[in-house]
């Protein structure tokens, strides 16, 4: 973007708001909103503890256990829908009820079913990610080009050899697609999880700092948070340039 | 102008097929003989059924009845006598030139430095020498269709089957590639069967042409020109002879264009 022919930098629009945060937190409107500087401050003190850090691990574990168990599922199972159409009938319904449900609502369905261990939160954090993952891989397989199959065919593919070197690399850009929706759906559903199923890694601190008030540490794990979504969030974005060239051209 | 050939030279012949797409009869009872080592053109008006002859020999569709015989054996699906080159290239986009050529022997379990050795001579021999690293995206049409010609040449099938493969690349790349069929033809000892809806494609390049006709879908008539092929690329397209039967298919088609 150019502002009065200057070129601004990528992010300045977060500068921006940075700013009228720590406007706003230094008139002093509300306890709620501490000044971004002090949140910051608090963040950088509080990156070293072991509490911090024990609780990134928990939630980065339970977060990649759950969006690993939504891909492995999740492209299989809507690359099938794709290519079968009794697959498809058979599962559509299910995952159209799914991706509009409120999975906030089943989370204690899940906690009667699997427990209130780590394996439940996982769990939570799969369901949430994984039925965006299903319908994108199952929309790139259906608009792949009529003559790629045939030519598959022609040339003698086995259906293994069809799958893994036509179908997934032809759907790839909307599979990536789906995988940067889940992973950010992921982020909210591993936090669920550990807010309302086992009070441990970043939900435990969540629940810590906004039940003690601790406003300042509350918004520096929320900007953790927020950043490292957002790095994942672009990294994934950049794998979907990266396969743009001929996402067009199938 | 029908000249018969001994039977052991004809290296795909289809027998009796009909098929149907729900009440459409798109072939009906459909009987025709591909010379071995030649170039047959199925020509006809949009509608008459060639391109689902062609798709019923490659084994891409069932045919309903009949037979399709490769080399006197039958045929039910595709097989690795034949190759099949496609109107829109068919080419795999995330994958370069070379891994395109050799995509067909690569699934047949090639080792990869073999298969590479194989797609490019290939490579070479349709005139893209230079491009092996480039992607598709990268190629004009024409080039395009030279990787999906280099494919299917490489798998080294005795039949290929082309289906309308010139109709997407523009007319000056056009008339290069008829000329290089013919060289193609004349060196590769290949069977080559035509799609086409270009009536002057259809006389300039094939040894025999099968004129099908839609409602019912038939063979109307086969026409083998005799004299102008040896005369040179230059000279085919003023020959008498190549007139006439340009005229002659014309007038025959005519009534069937809407």
């Amino acid at each position: 973007m150019t502002l009065f022919g200057y070129k601004l930098p990528a992010l300045s629009s977060l500068i921006l708001w940075a700013l009228l945060w720590e406007f706003v937190g230094q008139a002093e409107l509300t306890f709620f909103v501490p000044p971004f500087s002090e949140v910051l401050l608090t963040l950088f003190g509080m990156l070293p503890t072991p509490s911090f850090l024990n609780a990134l691990a928990t939630t980065a574990w339970a977060f990649s256990m759950g969006v690993f168990f939504a891909l492995v599922i999740g492209i299989p199972v809507g690359i099938l829908m794709g290519k079968s159409r009794i697959v498809d009938e058979l599962l559509l319904p299910w995952v159209n009820i799914f991706i509009s449900a409120p999975l906030t609502a089943l989370v204690p369905v899940l906690m009667v079913l699997f427990g209130f261990g780590t394996r439940t939160v996982i769990i939570t954090t799969s369901l949430f990610a994984i039925w965006i993952i299903i319908l994108n891989a199952r929309t790139g397989v259906k608009q792949i080009n009529r003559s790629l199959v045939e030519m598959a065919h022609c040339f003698g593919a086995s259906p293994l050899d069809a799958f893994f070197k036509v179908y997934f690399w032809a759907a790839l850009p909307e599979i990536l697609g789906g995988v940067r929706i889940g992973v950010i759906r992921a982020v909210k559903g591993v936090i669920i999880g550990q807010l309302l199923i086992s009070i441990v890694g970043f939900g435990a601190l969540f629940e810590l700092y906004s039940s003690k008030f601790l406003m300042a540490e509350f918004w520096a794990v929320l900007v953790v948070l927020f950043g490292l979504a957002f790095t994942l969030s672009e990294f994934l974005a950049y794998l979907e340039r990266k396969v743009a060239y001929y996402a067009t051209t199938r | 102008m029908r000249h018969a050939v001994p039977a052991d030279d004809i290296a795909v012949s289809v027998r009796n097929v009909s098929k149907t797409y729900g009440d459409v009869q798109a072939l009906k009872d459909l009987t025709l003989d591909f010379p071995r080592g030649q170039l047959t053109s199925l020509l006809g008006p949009s509608g008459c059924g060639k391109t689902t002859l062609l798709k019923i020999i490659a084994g891409l569709l069932p045919a309903n009845s009949g037979q399709i015989l490769v080399n006197g054996q039958t045929v039910a699906g595709p097989g690795p006598d034949r190759a099949f080159v496609f109107q829109d290239f068919a080419l795999l986009p995330w994958a370069t030139v070379i891994r395109n050529v050799a995509f067909g022997l690569e699934l047949r379990g090639l080792a990869r430095s073999e298969r590479e050795a194989i797609a490019e001579k290939y490579i070479r021999e349709v005139g893209l020498a230079g491009f092996e690293q480039k992607y598709p995206h990268q190629l004009s049409g024409g080039m395009r269709q030279r990787v999906g010609l280099a494919r299917a040449l490489s798998v080294n099938a005795q039949v290929l089957l082309l289906d309308e493969p010139f109709s997407a690349v523009d007319e000056q790349t056009r008339r290069k590639f008829q000329e290089d069929l013919l060289e193609l033809v004349k060196h590769e000892k290949k069977t080559f069967i035509f799609v086409t809806h270009s009536i002057e494609e259809a006389v300039y390049v094939s040894d025999q042409i099968a004129i099908l006709l839609p409602r019912p879908s038939r063979v109307h008539e086969i026409i083998r020109p005799s004299n102008f092929r040896d005369k040179g690329v230059d000279n085919i397209r003023r020959d008498p002879e190549y007139l006439d039967i340009v005229d002659g298919i014309w007038a025959s088609l005519r009534s069937y264009v809407e």
